[in-house]
């Protein structure tokens, strides 16, 4: 916990000294501000593939040939990669999004919205060991 | 000098509507049901895609046209396409009104976002309900045998 002047009424006088450091993690909010932070940068980064995504599949109405040369790029390594950070970013911005609708509509959640961002941090990491090593041999041929 | 009484509030409030649509509130619902079902509708498409079968490598022409074939997916992606597209510029447009202060700029920043939107959501359902398997040669799609008699 940060060094805050707690029982400061008993004091006669308190002397305020600025802390060593800022309070908390780097943008003070902990759990709370870094589940923010995430689920903004997750966010972005999902929309503007989505819009790529969209674009790559409508060439499916111009020809087999034109659909096939795009979608094997995806097929190539650092592509792979690629979906991989892709399917991290969904999968938190999922679990995050669920935990962010119990806080908004269930008082527990609200209460233990710092648990739950631990929660959703432990089902992504299940999540990605369950999805990484079958994607990565399909990527790489293992 | 003289202190002149300021009625209460002291402040003039805004304009508040109590009319008509309330379209924050709407859109602030509007992430959290369409968020749910994407979670359902996004994880299923990414293990059928990704996961199932020969993975990322299954995927071609041949691929998409297996799967629409199949009315479940034509709805599945017709849903994919509306809700998390929606989602995804209902997002932008709360990033876009933080973080873009400039008054022209944000409103010409938005009209791009949404005409990006709507653009993409024509598109997107057209190539879903035009799609024609035997379009191009289907030999290069593997489709011959489907194809023949067209």
């Amino acid at each position: 916990m940060a060094s805050s002047p707690s029982g400061a009424a008993t004091t006669p006088a308190p002397t305020i000294t600025a802390p060593k450091r800022p309070a908390g993690t780097l943008y003070r909010g902990r759990e709370g501000m870094w589940s923010w932070v995430l689920h903004r940068i997750t966010g972005v980064a999902i929309y503007f593939f989505l819009l790529v995504h969209l674009l790559d599949t409508a060439l499916v109405r111009v020809s087999p040939e034109a659909y096939d040369a795009v979608i094997n790029t995806y097929k190539t390594p650092i592509m792979g990669l690629g979906e991989a950070g892709l399917v991290a970013a969904i999968v938190f911005h999922a679990f995050n999004g669920l935990r962010i609708i119990l806080i908004d509509f269930w008082s527990f959640g609200t209460k233990h919205h710092r648990a739950m961002f631990w929660v959703v941090i432990a089902l992504w990491a299940v999540t990605m060991a369950a999805f990484l090593p079958r994607h990565l041999m399909h990527v790489f041929g293992g | 000098m003289t202190t002149e009484p300021v009625e209460w509030p002291r402040t003039a409030r805004a304009a508040t509507r109590n009319r008509g649509i309330n379209w924050e509130k709407w859109g602030w619902v509007y992430m959290r049901v369409s968020g749910v079902a994407l979670v359902v509708l996004i994880f299923g498409h990414l293990f059928v895609n990704l996961v199932a079968g020969e993975g990322v490598n299954a995927i071609d022409f041949a691929f998409v046209a297996g799967k629409w074939a199949d009315p479940f997916y034509i709805v599945w992606d017709t849903l994919l396409l509306w809700l998390a597209l929606i989602h995804g510029a209902n997002g932008m447009r709360t990033l876009v009104n933080d973080y873009v202060y400039r008054p022209k700029v944000r409103k010409w920043t938005l009209r791009a976002l949404f005409a990006s939107t709507a653009v993409l959501l024509l598109l997107g359902t057209l190539v879903i309900y035009t799609f024609d398997p035997c379009i191009g040669d289907p030999q290069s799609s593997g489709l011959q045998e489907l194809c023949a008699g067209r």
